[in-house]
């Protein structure tokens, strides 16, 4: 290995290093009309009476996982938070806190998924920072991203909005992202296919939100899974109790099986690209129609309905019986007997 | 949704239930002895189903649950000691000793991996020959076979750095002196499937035998449970109590005699204790002599466990009374507001297989 294969505390000084490490490393991949300038703020214009800001900070361990990477995460999370707001997602801000000793090819290697995930999505990157910390003060890389979007025109969303009798949509199968990672992480000798479902939501949101009236509010489903937003959402109300179906709530059969054998329940695990839906009754099955059809969405399904309430959320078994669902409260851990 | 043959049986379960409650002027009373049956009566909502003719009892089935105070103290002394990375399966993470958990000491510096087998713990300290791994050896019948078999992988491979904390409990005596108790009013005891596949039917003759008690051994979907509840209401109706396998497709009338061999060969009994029963004897294993290498006990010594770990089980947690069927967790004044799985006070709320977090996660 040459000496100059990883980062260096040097590539942080903010001189000739740091220099090279721009053009060498982002700008090849990131580059645009906006951010060539250098400069050390970027004007952008912005045509909206409703422009909606987002940050969130990218810490996945391990940086690559089958599905994706620490890179494309940061863009498809931050991009996904707007899309769920209704807004169209139109530009990010990043900033990197690099490890030393980091290798540089691993770098490369983000940069240019966080490129492609930035085309995928049509984003651009317009603001960036690096810093380099010494060894084990940071864990290889964190990726920290700002998203700008602008409210999508006529769409009005919000938890205040919801009523008895709103139906609940999830966009498809539960828990992959949460399991991919946890599979990862720990100590396993199985083998398995599962991989992370991260996907920008935009491509999907928009043609919905154009097409239909009666979507009501959105989330997207990251940590603390179904359930622990549901039960945010129904206890912010106070007046409403939500109830699910245990049979129509998709999760993939080989999900379903290793949580089953560790003792972890789906509606539990983060998802990276699924969000979940309250709309009006009569809108709600030609919504789902729509998604299954149109948006290539084939496992989204109504998977319970909106009722009068306290703040409860309850789940309909599948042998008939009820139970309570509350917030994710501590990690999910396994069984052991 | 249930197909045709499981709501019939579901159907005839019910009618059955309302049956025995009539005959008996009151609703029938069933413990459940395995932290699995604990979760999946709680996650299926099988209570709501049976509310009107049923109550559903949970005893000592939880492993974590029924660990001793002191031994708690004891893993985490361990987890102080220079060099030792204490492997371990999660549920253990976050139970609070008298004066700490593996969580807080993680945070401190302490080293501590989570395994989801003991074979995993043995390949670790293969892999880390300059650090001494230490397993906690938690569990029932059903995992000590496996602990067993790496004691004597690790003889095999002359592996010198691993070691076992064997805090193992074997069930039947703990269920014996359940039965003793002259407060415990139960008309039956769903068995738990994994430890009757190790022990075979036969080790819980006693049950029906000494006791008058119906049981039957279950298996883990709901359906099997509600089989289970069945059988043993006819069991009830035509009084006569005995022991009877519901999950026939695994349990044998001997178990898996290979296992219990390896058992032999590694542990002899011992007397032990359990939370909320106090020291049970022969309830216990004990790494035998010619294994010392493999048993943490003897290769490290610890300073005394002080007379701290008396006081904090009195600081309100019924852990102990809900282990033995005495109390539910709606008993506990802490429940859910000062107890619960982000801030447990006692092991039932930690353990996912714990009657608290069963009742804190699924409101049953």
């Amino acid at each position: 290995m040459k000496m100059d294969d990883v980062i260096l505390l040097s590539h942080g000084d903010g001189g000739l290093l740091t220099h090279n490490l721009i053009e060498e490393y982002f700008l090849p991949h990131l580059g645009n009309d906006l951010l060539l300038n250098l400069d050390d703020s970027t004007s952008i214009t912005v045509r909206s009476d409703n422009v909606l800001v987002t940050i969130d900070s990218y810490v996945v361990d391990p940086i690559f996982f089958p599905g994706g990477d620490i890179g494309k995460l940061s863009i498809y999370g931050t991009v996904n938070d707007l899309s769920v707001s209704g807004a169209k997602p139109l530009y990010i801000a990043a900033s990197f806190i690099l490890e030393e000793g980091l290798k540089l090819s691993i770098l490369k290697q983000i940069v240019a998924s966080m490129a492609e995930a930035c085309n995928e999505a049509k984003v651009k990157i317009v603001a960036g920072d690096t810093k380099v910390v010494g060894r084990n003060q940071v864990d290889k890389i964190f990726i920290t991203t700002t998203g700008v979007g602008t409210l999508l025109e006529g769409v009005n969303l919000g938890k205040h909005l919801i009523r008895p009798h709103d139906r609940v949509i999830v966009s498809g199968p539960l828990g992959n992202h949460g399991l991919c990672i946890l599979l990862q992480r720990g100590n396993f000798s199985f083998k398995t296919n599962i991989k992370s479902d991260c996907a920008p939501l935009n491509k999907v949101i928009e043609p919905l939100l154009k097409t239909f009236n009666g979507v009501k509010y959105m989330r997207d489903l990251t940590r603390g899974g179904l359930a622990t937003c549901l039960k945010e959402i129904a206890s912010s109300s106070r007046s409403i109790d939500i109830l699910l179906d245990e049979e129509s709530i998709p999760v993939d059969e080989e999900v379903r099986g290793i949580c089953e054998t560790l003792g972890l329940d789906p509606l539990y695990l983060a998802n990276e690209g699924k969000f979940v839906i309250f709309a009006e009754k009569d809108e709600s099955k030609s919504l789902v129609k729509f998604m299954r059809e149109d948006l290539g969405l084939g496992m989204a399904s109504i998977v319970g309905e909106v009722r009068e309430g306290s703040g409860n959320v309850f789940m309909k078994t599948t042998i008939g019986g009820t139970r309570r669902l509350n917030m994710l409260s501590g990690n999910p851990l396994p069984r052991i007997c | 949704m249930l197909e045709g043959s499981e709501k019939k049986l579901l159907g005839s379960v019910l009618s059955l239930a309302r049956k025995v409650c009539d005959r008996i002027g009151r609703k029938v009373k069933l413990m459940e002895v395995c932290g699995t049956h604990t979760m999946v009566i709680a996650k299926s909502g099988l209570k709501t189903v049976f509310a009107d003719s049923l109550e559903l009892i949970s005893g000592p089935g939880c492993p974590v649950c029924v660990t001793d105070q002191k031994d708690i103290d004891k893993m985490i002394l361990y987890s102080r000691l220079q060099n030792i990375t204490i492997c371990t399966f999660g549920d253990m993470i976050k139970v609070p000793g008298s004066f700490s958990s593996l969580e807080i000491e993680r945070a401190y510096g302490a080293k501590v991996e989570i395994f989801y087998s003991p074979n995993e713990a043995l390949m670790y300290a293969m892999a880390y020959p300059q650090r001494e791994a230490v397993f906690v050896g938690i569990g029932f019948e059903t995992t000590i076979p496996l602990v067993a078999y790496c004691i004597l992988e690790a003889k095999k491979r002359g592996v010198k750095n691993f070691s076992v904390l064997s805090l193992h409990k074997i069930l039947p005596p703990a269920l014996r002196v359940l039965l003793d108790d002259p407060d415990l009013s139960i008309d039956g005891l769903i068995l738990p499937g994994h430890v009757s596949t190790i022990t075979g039917r036969k080790a819980f003759d006693f049950i029906g035998r000494d006791y008058g008690i119906p049981s039957c051994i279950s298996g883990f979907e709901p359906q099997d449970i509600i089989e289970a509840i069945g059988i043993i209401l006819l069991q009830i109706l035509k009084n006569r109590p005995e022991v009877e396998i519901g999950y026939r497709r695994v349990v044998k009338e001997n178990g898996n005699l290979t296992a219990q061999e390896i058992i032999r060969q590694v542990f002899e009994p011992c007397d032990a204790k359990w939370r909320g029963f106090g020291e049970i004897p022969g309830s216990g294993l004990l790494i035998k002599k010619e294994f010392s290498g493999f048993d943490a006990l003897k290769k490290f010594s610890l300073p005394e466990v002080n007379s701290e770990s008396q006081k904090s089980e009195k600081s309100g947690c019924i852990c102990g009374d809900i282990i033995k069927g005495k109390k539910t967790p709606l008993d506990c004044q802490l429940f859910s507001s000062v107890c619960n799985p982000s801030r447990p006070f006692g092991p039932c709320m930690v353990s996912q297989e714990g009657a608290c977090a069963a009742y804190y996660h699924y409101g049953v």
